[in-house]
């Protein structure tokens, strides 16, 4: 996530059929991200929250769940960011909350391009009856409401940090799988992908090697901006008090806070200006993507 | 036309099945049943008591034949009962579900429209003030938590500047008047309404101005502009039609999505929807009520569908189907 452009270039360099001379395209997206200010200001300040994710609870060891103030203070001296109605810190929990976030995003995020990729490359390499089918599967999916559905898989199964991540996924894969199929279907009519089926490549071969990394552009936007929705639906799910008891995360704080927060306006806006600002940033460098790999559509 | 009216049709029938299929495996994965509902209500009960019960209601039986039976059930309109609101889950969704479908669709229609004008206003100066305002406040709707946005919302217009109710959707005692009472109403879902629009307002504006962009760069535009018609006329009665089209699909596409936005709205402000019926289940895990809950939002969503479906087919019979 960091530098998205390094991993796929790798994987293009290294492909066979492009073996003289080096894929310009993505160079040029990578200056062109490089020199759009707005995406490297998100780039930074993601970087830098992944780092209070890493090492926040060390510099900063206090628990979070502890009581250490009176209840529902004022932002002050000893709580910058004031307490909440138990006398915990919120300060200490958008620190510690920063870890669960993040690997619940990150983790949940991949198994939804996973499931997804995987659905829309077979349904769009293979099509007739085969793209049919997954196709008629994936609308089904997408007329779940996604929270509601996750919802329920929680409080069927448990609120186990792993179900949490799953129910995620489960309820968000249709988007990239429509996705995926899409630029499947459009770059398998090219020359090279014939080509590539007339010397008698298999077909998980043409699927992995030739097209998807074609498709990539379009999905890699797809899956930052992925990442900014599920740290907003994690969020969501646990400002319903549906995940793990014995983690903090900011949607957890909001939620737990909704009884107080007129007296308190504090427990509230600070794990939420939190959230906004991470995700705003996952938006930046989605956006500068964007207009790396479209440069004649900038600022649309 | 009227074969396509019935498969499609035919199709939400399918859909509706499968998500009754999926409704019986996870109310088979929950803990508890029925009987241990019941016998929790009452306080306990002897095993051979609710082997008894178990008994009569056919949960002794082959999984297959269950699943049949509760197919049978739930197409006659019977998806259980909830113990603890001593009511049929039936009963229950009519009486939540007009709250969030009004809460739903009024947002929509208000996101559609004002996100299209935005855009439109947006794309005549593409390099504006206003083409700008709207870039930001499409990142914002995209990064802004709903239900966050709800509470501070509440805290300004409810708290600081006391102009709306806080809570609810009627005033105690409720105004005498027939009109009186509907106002009353309206003057409670403002909020709500505008927190679930906002967002989508957001994003709604940056893709009519990008599809704006496109259509005003097209052929027919410069035609109806060579021809001297004003640029009022060029731009209500031409551009914004086509300009407005990806707009009405992607709200036809994210009904399923803005139904789970009110849900967390409506437990933000206290309505009395699905969201908060759904939340309480989930607290005294009450089964047939979260499923029900399921099944109405799909149900529901599944039928808007087919509606947005026919209809796009009535206005632009080159379209195949937009799901």
């Amino acid at each position: 996530m960091t530098q998205p452009n390094t991993p796929n270039s790798d994987q293009i360099f290294s492909s066979e059929e492009i073996t003289s001379e080096p894929d310009v395209k993505w160079q040029d997206t990578f200056h062109l991200f490089c020199a759009n200010r707005a995406a490297l200001l998100g780039l930074t300040f993601v970087c830098l929250f992944i780092l209070v994710g890493i090492f926040g609870p060390i510099v900063i060891p206090a628990d979070p769940f502890e009581m250490v103030a009176m209840p529902l203070m004022s932002p002050n001296g000893q709580t910058l960011f004031g307490s909440d109605y138990l006398g915990r810190d919120v300060f200490v929990g958008i620190i510690h909350g920063a870890r669960p976030t993040m690997i619940i995003a990150v983790t949940a995020t991949l198994v939804t391009v996973l499931i997804g990729i995987t659905i829309g490359a077979i349904a769009g390499y293979y099509g007739g009856m085969v793209d049919n089918v997954l196709m008629r599967i994936t609308e089904f999916f997408q007329v779940l409401p996604p929270l509601v559905f996750a919802m329920v898989i929680v409080a069927v199964f448990s609120s186990h940090i792993v179900v949490v991540i799953l129910a995620i996924a489960i309820t968000t894969w249709p988007t990239e799988a429509r996705l995926t199929r899409a630029e499947f279907l459009k770059i398998k009519e090219n020359e090279y992908v014939t080509a590539s089926r007339a010397i008698g490549d298999r077909n998980f071969r043409i699927i992995t090697k030739i097209i998807l990394p074609n498709a990539m552009p379009p999905l890699m936007i797809a899956i930052t901006l992925r990442v900014g929705i599920t740290v907003i639906y994690e969020a969501a799910l646990s400002f319903l008090g549906l995940t793990d008891p014995d983690v903090i995360t900011w949607g957890k704080m909001i939620g737990q806070s909704r009884d107080f927060f007129f007296e308190a306006w504090w427990t509230v806006t600070f794990p939420g200006v939190a959230i906004l600002l991470v995700v705003l940033c996952i938006a930046l460098i989605g956006d500068g993507l964007n207009d790396a790999f479209n440069p004649k559509l900038r600022g649309r | 036309m009227k074969q396509a009216i019935i498969q499609r049709i035919f199709l939400g029938i399918v859909m509706i099945t499968a998500v009754i299929i999926l409704n019986f495996f996870l109310l088979h994965a929950a803990p508890g049943d029925v009987v241990d509902a019941m016998l929790a209500e009452g306080g306990g009960g002897d095993p051979e008591l609710a082997a008894r019960l178990r008994a009569s209601y056919g949960l002794d039986e082959a999984t297959h034949i269950q699943l049949i039976k509760y197919l049978g059930q739930v197409f006659r309109g019977d998806l259980g009962y909830s113990f603890y609101y001593d009511q049929s889950v039936t009963d229950l969704l009519l009486g939540h579900l007009p709250t969030t479908l009004m809460l739903t669709i009024s947002a929509l229609i208000l996101a559609v429209v004002i996100g299209t004008l935005f855009g439109v206003y947006a794309a005549l100066k593409p390099k504006g003030i206003f083409s700008n305002f709207v870039t930001v406040l499409s990142l914002f709707g995209y990064a802004t938590p709903v239900f966050w946005l709800g509470m501070i919302i509440l805290l300004v217009f409810a708290l600081y500047l006391p102009l709306f109710p806080a809570f609810g959707i009627r005033s105690l005692p409720e105004p005498e008047h027939a009109v009186g009472r509907i106002l009353d109403i309206i003057h409670h879902l403002v909020l709500p309404t505008f927190t679930l629009a906002i967002l989508y307002l957001a994003s709604y504006s940056r893709i009519s101005r990008a599809s704006m962009l496109d259509v005003l760069g097209s052929d027919y535009i410069r035609t109806a502009r060579a021809k001297g018609l004003s640029e009022t006329k060029v731009i209500f009665k031409h551009a914004l039609k086509n300009a407005a089209m990806p707009v009405v699909t992607l709200a036809g596409l994210q009904l399923a999505q803005v139904f789970s936005g009110a849900i967390l709205v409506e437990t933000v402000f206290s309505l009395p929807g699905v969201g908060p019926l759904l939340y309480e289940s989930i607290v005294r895990r009450d089964f047939p009520v979260i499923l029900g809950v399921l099944f109405g939002a799909a149900s529901t969503t599944i039928i808007a569908n087919i509606i947005t479906d026919l209809i796009y087919k009535y206005m632009d019979p080159r379209i195949q189907s937009i799901t």
